[in-house]
């Protein structure tokens, strides 16, 4: 079924009987080409682009609890892709090229909106670092734009530029940044793949892997073993979890980050702000709730849920920021669970198992990423090579030594 | 106006009165009111419009769950917007006004949604609006944009204080109903250290919403009465108006407490609100039920309430939202309702009950085996449309409507670790289940146990427990013991437009929908709705969407699932979590010894992390900052300047292995230093990039003096210790940071060693040959004062750092520069500091930037393979040792005038500038007066080769270009003969 | 979270500074055959188990002792906290 303003019109007209369901929900057959573990964002974006861009379709994607139910259900929305690094900035820009055109791929309305994000500045390393970045990115065919405080207060007239104790010095803004509705990025890419034929398999946990002379031959499930060609795992926080199952130690831990919704208010943030000198960001929803976060908890946690030092924390950047947010109030804060990895970058890459693939790493950026991360898995799943804007993601990095560190904080998954 | 729905009785003081605005209407009230009982007692049933459709809306409850009457109370920077009436105190003077309504309460024009209700379905804008693309951001979404929200805020920053504080007990007690203030008396009684919070303003709970007695007397009597006893106890801390909002881990609750906001205005100095960290040894939740409604057609207008929020307006508040009022019941609490509104003198149009066997009353008729088909009035109820067992319809008169759907015990913090709540099917509701957060148990109806006894029972055996009281239970006071007597009943079939969540007009309607596209899962149907994701957080709607999804998809309740509770229990002004770390106060400041010489001295300060350093120090003729730089840098290298470099981390290293511990810190050798002497260090992560750079002074066999830069010192620090503890536990070796003990100060110049030789005491030879470059010692300066010199430079100039303990700093700055009036001495800021070491080409934080290895810094020989270091191994992969790596290098422009700009990146002469062709970027730019030009440090791939090279260096994003040529990094000096001097 | 501390009793988690598994204790020997595979190993490679993890905890706001804490990484309990330093050498590090 086509969605559209027309269809919706008619149905209202109707009695709203002819919607059907999003996706089916199929029992799971003995065998796949490929199975996907996991569906969340990047799980089900896999399976979109394998089924509609590499014309597989005989593919499953396996999902412990209901799909969308991980971190693309439970994050901050914000996409850009403001990033530093040759092996990053290909990749980012390339997701938000993806976002651009999400809707119209998809026919699902995520609400894509490029808004624009601004990263302030508050010392002069900082407004170094940010040139130098936004240049990285311009070179790579982004957008980026250094702004002086003026300007920044221009846009943001109600930051803090009375009494701070970091004065706002400028930001790098980029306008093709924004903000995406969340949910609808799993909805979207589920009900696609599923018109693709894809089978969407909720409630259905992996157990153990069948691996047989180095071989991985499928899954063990609570719906018994599901054959498989190839095995693709997408799980995030899970990703030492599932890949423990196969005998895998990752350069990975799951770390808690929390994240929070004010109550709905009348529009009061044009985009989307990070500030420099405390650990906040924010936006504003088209409902209007203000959605924000900061840093991770810090600890190992597979948990779901976080601490009051963090919650205060953010809230602290957040009056030392904008002051004028003191009396809205906030509704809810929740956790997810955090695929940290040594470096701070993601691994899209073949695992020591034949026929097993692995896609996680992502930090707390992965939501940004979910077009592009489905993409490049798909692309490798379906041609055994890496997509050229992921070819930096290889397992074997830390030990040739050619991380990929945005923030430099090396081998610690908590500073990254 | 006059208080027409005011009724006798009540916990209201009505011998004063108060005065209030709503919607710049005046009105009274007395003390004791919230604003919803005193709306209500003035006649105004409307007080707020829904979300989406922007239907008319009144109160629906009494409690801190209301999701409808919200408003912007005060004004002002103190609007705050989205505050629901039923939980304000009245205060004199007391102002709000509804929201999200245009133009007025009354007629607001976006009531046009309504209309077109049956196109806005749930979910309708996920398939809609997406053609053609660009028209999402242009025209639809800043249409939904505006329309959507609920309140405004002010704009402006929030005038108010806010504050923090820890607090510590035996046993939290969380609600102050029956089974809080038994409980309270149980463990207060044994001694123990007890805190009891309730989110009320008055204590008591439900007690003060019924009529009935305790031991044989009023239940507020008995109330009043435990209050006072549990006042008088020193050990039990009552702490009304405090909220719990969050059980976190290890025993460690989050509660809100209320301090100002019943006040007309603050008194000077108090605090608005107080987040307190509750450290409890054990807790015991006695949060009581929250009665929840039936959906029904038209089931959301001004006037239909629960049952027991007419119930506790009439008993606790004296008012009624109308003088003749219907009730719909699936139990026998809706009866108790009808019972008590009918002493109260209000006519019950009659008790409309879902029950064939429901109970009848002599006072009022009761409609057994009956359901509410449909209800009318546009802004206010006035009938309600009743289809009779026999199938027959009959329409009720009334302004009120009491809905009863039975109780849902308030596990909230159960839930807020994650723990999944059981169901009960007698109470057909969520209990607690048997996942608790550890230390926390439940008592009274929170934990399913309804009745008055049951709650005071429980409270004072949850308490004993919790405690592990021995001995009997204190008495119990009579009280009511009724069973619960109702049948499930959520929703009367055939209704379309029936409201479970009322603030985000979520329908039996959606619910169906959702059903039917497939978003099944509790989680699903809460997102594709908007299902309880209001400011209520779902506490009267969840249960009756959870009931329709799990009819339609023919399973039960719990195997459809409950969603999960998460904190905080009622939202939190953003304020309050941040307490007083706002604006200035957001970091604490550190002050160097020679602050507030600098300040008189007319210092522009900068932030270096937390640190304030003197930036420049601008002479009154300057007018750029440029200027004074410059002037800085040439009177150093001219003469001698001093610049306060406090801010460096200072590391004390003592013991026996202190010399074998740095070897294996720093990549480079420290084993043979001898002492007095100081080396420069570089210090690598173990994933061998450098970590850090700084010196290690020896001064005596056994006693090292690291330096570290500013912004690494506490990393520094804890990698030391570390390394110490973890890896090297018998090393007798003890570290100390000492970055505040010591005030130190950098004198560079060719006559600093002049300005020096003037107050160092005379038994220290600080001559070239006495003391040369890198020498270290301890010293007395100005007749006797203990001090640290060494002789290193980062200016490249014959330089000294020179260290007395802090609180001489100060005294040591003012003495430099009046012994060095006749060289003319200059202070010097950090901006003259950073121009002298990238003339000098010296790394610092813009080139440790955590990405850099030894190799890249050109110091890849300094890395000893003959020892055991830390970082030695990895820094060896393949990936950090690639022909072609980046190296640190020296830049300038080919035309004089022409700006170096930090951050930008570096391409050949001639050929395509992007990201495929990029050589490397600019680290540090700066004018450097000694050169007369700009010159900038920055990392080149294959850097040591290409010295004379001519290359572009572009920066797209300041929208520049300019033609640079390679040199060395060393600009000034590079043979080093001046520091040697 | 509340950490016990052997020495100073109980203290809140926000006084410490969290480092990662504990493992990180057991630097290789950097004379070993294969010591850059297992540096890659002891640098790179983690556990990551939901449930019991030993970790390394700084405090930084108190007496600067590296702690070993046995933490459930699901339940967030701890079980037992150690002096980093006494873990060390009942592994066998020394000097």
């Amino acid at each position: 079924m086509r969605y559209s303003g027309f269809k919706v019109i008619k149905e209202a007209l109707t009695g709203h009987k002819g919607w059907t369901p999003a996706w089916r929900e199929p029992e799971p057959k003995p065998h796949y080409d490929i199975v996907i573990i996991g569906g969340g964002g990047h799980g089900l974006s896999t399976a979109h682009y394998l089924s509609k861009v590499f014309g597989l379709r005989n593919v499953a994607v396996i999902e412990k609890g209901w799909i969308g139910g991980g971190n693309v259900g439970r994050n901050t929305t914000i996409i850009r892709s403001n990033y530093l690094l040759d092996g990053n900035e290909p990749f980012y820009e390339f997701s938000l090229k993806l976002w651009e055109g999400l809707e119209q791929d998809v026919n699902y309305n995520a609400m894509v909106s490029q808004r624009g994000i601004i990263n302030l500045i508050h010392t002069d390393a900082q407004r170094d670092a940010f040139t130098r970045r936004g240049n990285a990115m311009i070179l790579n065919g982004a957008d980026a734009e250094l702004l002086d405080a003026e300007q920044v207060r221009k846009e943001y007239p109600f930051l803090n530029f009375n009494d701070a104790r970091f004065p706002i010095k400028g930001g790098l803004a980029q306008r093709r940044g924004g903000t995406v509705r969340h949910d609808a990025v799993a909805w979207g890419y589920a009900r696609s793949a599923d018109s693709h034929g894809v089978d969407i398999i909720q409630n259905c946990e992996v157990t153990g892997f069948r691996i047989e002379n180095g071989k991985c031959l499928g899954v063990e499930t609570s719906k018994g073993f599901i054959g498989a060609g190839k095995v693709g795992c997408a799980v995030a926080g899970n990703s030492g979890r599932v890949m423990g199952m196969a005998g895998m130690r990752l350069p990975i831990e799951s770390h808690v980050l929390q994240a929070f919704v004010s109550e709905g208010l009348k529009p009061v943030l044009p985009g989307v702000i990070t500030f420099g000198a405390g650990h906040f960001y924010v936006s504003q929803s088209d409902k209007g709730g203000l959605v924000f976060g900061g840093d991770i908890d810090g600890y190992n946690s597979y948990a779901q849920r976080g601490n009051l030092p963090v919650v205060e924390d953010v809230c602290e950047g957040g009056m030392a920021l904008m002051p004028m947010i003191g009396r809205a109030r906030l509704l809810r804060m929740w956790g997810g669970i955090m695929d940290m990895s040594m470096d701070g970058s993601p691994i899209i890459d073949r695992t020591g198992i034949d026929g097993l693939y692995f896609n996680g790493g992502w930090c707390y950026g992965g939501f940004k990423a979910t077009p592009a991360s489905g993409f490049c898995f798909a692309h490798l799943l379906a041609k055994d090579e890496p997509h050229p804007t992921a070819t930096a993601y290889r397992f074997d990095r830390f030990r040739t030594g050619r991380m990929i560190d945005e923030k430099g904080m090396g081998n610690q998954p908590n500073l990254h | 106006m006059t208080q027409d729905n005011r009724l006798s009785g009540g916990q209201i003081d009505r011998t004063k009165t108060l005065n209030f605005k709503f919607d710049n209407r005046s009105y009274s009230a007395h003390p004791g009111d919230t604003l919803a009982s005193a709306l209500l007692a003035n006649g105004v049933r409307l007080m707020g419009r829904s979300f989406k459709y922007h239907r008319p809306r009144g109160v629906l409850t009494a409690g801190s769950e209301e999701p409808n009457a919200l408003v912007e109370l005060r004004t002002g920077n103190r609007q705050e917007p989205n505050t629901r009436v039923t939980t304000v105190e009245m205060f004199e003077g007391l102002e709000a006004h509804s929201q999200n309504r245009w133009p007025s309460l009354k007629f607001d024009a976006l009531a046009i949604n309504d209309r077109f209700s049956t196109f806005l379905t749930a979910g309708f804008y996920y398939k809609t609006f997406m053609w053609p693309a660009a028209f999402w951001e242009k025209l639809y979404e800043p249409m939904i944009r505006r329309a959507a929200g609920l309140g405004s805020l002010s704009m402006q920053e929030d005038p108010d204080e806010y504050d923090k504080g820890f607090r510590h007990c035996d046993l939290l007690i969380i609600g102050a109903g029956p089974a809080g203030l038994m409980a309270a008396l149980t463990a207060g009684r044994a001694g123990s250290e007890v805190i009891l919070a309730d989110e009320d303003f008055a204590l008591g709970g439900r007690l003060n919403s019924e009529t009935f007695s305790l031991n044989d007397g009023d239940a507020t009597e008995w109330v009043k009465q435990s209050v006072a006893e549990l006042s008088a106890m020193p050990n039990v801390r009552l702490m009304p108006r405090t909220t719990v909002i969050g059980a976190f881990d290890h025993g460690i609750y989050g509660a809100v407490e209320r301090t100002g906001d019943h006040l007309a205005s603050l008194p000077s100095g108090k605090p608005r609100q107080i987040l307190w960290r509750i450290y409890a040894k054990r807790a015991l939740l006695c949060a009581g039920a929250t009665e929840r409604p039936i959906a029904f057609e038209n089931n959301d207008r001004p006037g239909i309430m629960l049952a027991s929020a007419l119930r506790t307006y009439a008993n606790r508040f004296a008012t009624t939202a109308a003088q003749r009022v219907a009730i719909f019941t699936n139990n026998d609490d809706g009866h108790r309702t009808a019972a008590d509104l009918h002493a109260k003198g209000i006519r019950i149009a009659a008790v409309v009950d879902v029950r064939d066997d429901a109970p009848t009353s002599h006072d009022y008729e009761v409609l057994r085996g009956a359901q509410v088909r449909d209800t009318k009035g546009r802004l206010g109820l006035t009938f309600v449309e009743v289809e009779l067992a026999d199938g027959s319809s009959r329409t009720l008169d009334c302004g009120a409507l009491g809905v009863s759907g039975g109780w849902n015990p308030n596990v909230h913090l159960t839930c807020h670790q994650r723990g999944r709540p059981a169901w009960n099917d007698d109470l057909a509701a969520f209990v607690p289940g048997a996942d608790l957060p550890p230390g926390l148990s439940v008592a009274g109806a929170a934990n399913g146990v309804m009745s008055t006894h049951g709650a005071l029972q429980s409270g004072a055996e949850g308490a004993a427990q919790a405690l592990g009281l021995k001995g009997p239970l204190p008495d119990l006071p009579k009280a009511e013991d009724t069973p619960i007597s109702q049948t499930p009943f959520w929703y009367v079939q055939g209704c379309s437009r029936a409201w479970l969540d009322q603030q985000n007009d979520v329908t039996v309607k959606d619910v169906k929908l959702s059903h039917q596209e497939g978003f099944r899962s509790v989680e699903h149907l809460k997102r594709y709705t908007t299902l309880g994701m209001a400011t209520d957080q779902g506490k009267t709607s969840n249960m009756g969407g959870l009931a329709i999804m799990a009819e339609l998809a023919g399973k039960s309740i719990p195997e459809t699932g409950t969603t999960i509770f998460r904190p905080p229990y009622t939202p939190v002004p953003i304020a309050t979590f941040a307490g007083r770390m706002k604006g200035k106060e957001f970091h604490p400041t550190r002050l160097t010894p020679s602050h507030y010489w600098a300040k008189e001295r007319g210092a522009v300060f900068v932030e270096v992390g937390n640190w304030l350093r003197a930036q420049w120090f601008p002479l009154p003729s300057e007018t750029h900052w440029r200027e004074s730089v410059d002037r800085e840098v040439r009177q150093t290298r001219a003469s001698v300047g001093v610049c306060d470099c406090t801010t460096l981390g200072k590391i004390d290293v003592q013991g026996a292995d202190a010399a074998d511990f740095l070897n294996r810190v720093y990549c480079n050798g420290f084993a043979k230093l001898a002492v007095g002497k100081t080396r420069y260090g570089l210090m690598l992560r173990e994933d061998g990039i450098a970590m850090d750079d700084g010196t290690a002074a020896r001064l005596a066999e056994d006693h090292f003096v690291v330096t570290t830069t500013t912004a690494n010192a506490v990393k520094v620090y804890q990698h030391m210790e570390f390394v110490r503890q973890c890896l090297f536990p018998d090393m007798d070796v003890q570290l100390i940071s000492t970055t505040e003990a010591w005030a130190q100060y950098a004198v560079a110049g060719p006559n600093s060693r002049k300005l020096l030789q003037k107050i160092v005491d005379p038994e220290f030879d600080i001559s070239n040959e006495g003391f040369p470059f890198m020498a270290c010692g301890n010293i007395t300066v100005c007749g006797g004062l203990r001090a640290r010199l060494f002789r290193i430079s980062f200016s490249g100039e014959l330089a000294f750092e020179i260290a007395v303990p802090s609180r001489y700093g100060d005294a040591l700055m003012r003495r430099l520069m009046q012994e060095g009036e006749e060289f003319d001495v200059v202070p010097y800021g950090t901006e003259a500091l950073g121009v002298m070491r990238i003339e000098k080409g010296h790394a610092a934080g813009n080139e440790l930037n955590g990405t850099t290895t030894a190799l890249n810094l050109g110091m890849g020989r300094m890395v000893s393979k003959n020892k055991d270091s830390i970082g030695s191994i990895l820094s060896e992969r393949e990936g950090l040792n690639e022909p072609g790596a980046l190296m640190m290098v020296g830049i300038k422009p080919v035309n004089a005038g022409d700006k170096v700009t930090a951050g930008g990146h570096l391409m050949d002469a001639t050929g395509p500038v992007d990201a495929a062709h990029d050589q490397g970027y600019v680290t540090s730019a700066a004018f450097s007066p000694s050169l007369d030009s700009h010159i900038g440090l920055g990392f080149l791939k294959n850097g040591g080769t290409r010295q004379g090279e001519k290359m572009r260096l572009v920066s797209p994003v300041t929208d520049l270009t300019v033609e640079v040529e390679i040199v060395s990094a060393h600009f000034v000096d590079p043979e080093g003969e001046r520091l040697r001097a | 979270m509340i950490i016990h501390h052997p020495l100073l009793g109980p203290r809140d988690s926000s006084e410490f500074v969290y480092l990662g598994d504990a493992s990180l204790i057991n630097r290789p020997d950097w004379q070993a055959e294969d010591a850059t595979e297992a540096f890659y190993d002891y640098a790179y490679l983690r556990d990551n188990p939901a449930g019991e993890h030993r970790e390394l905890w700084f405090h930084e706001g108190g007496d600067r002792s590296w702690l070993v804490v046995t933490r459930n990484t699901a339940t967030h309990e701890i079980s037992k906290v150690e002096l980093a330093r006494d873990v060390a050498r009942a592994q066998g590090r020394s000097k």
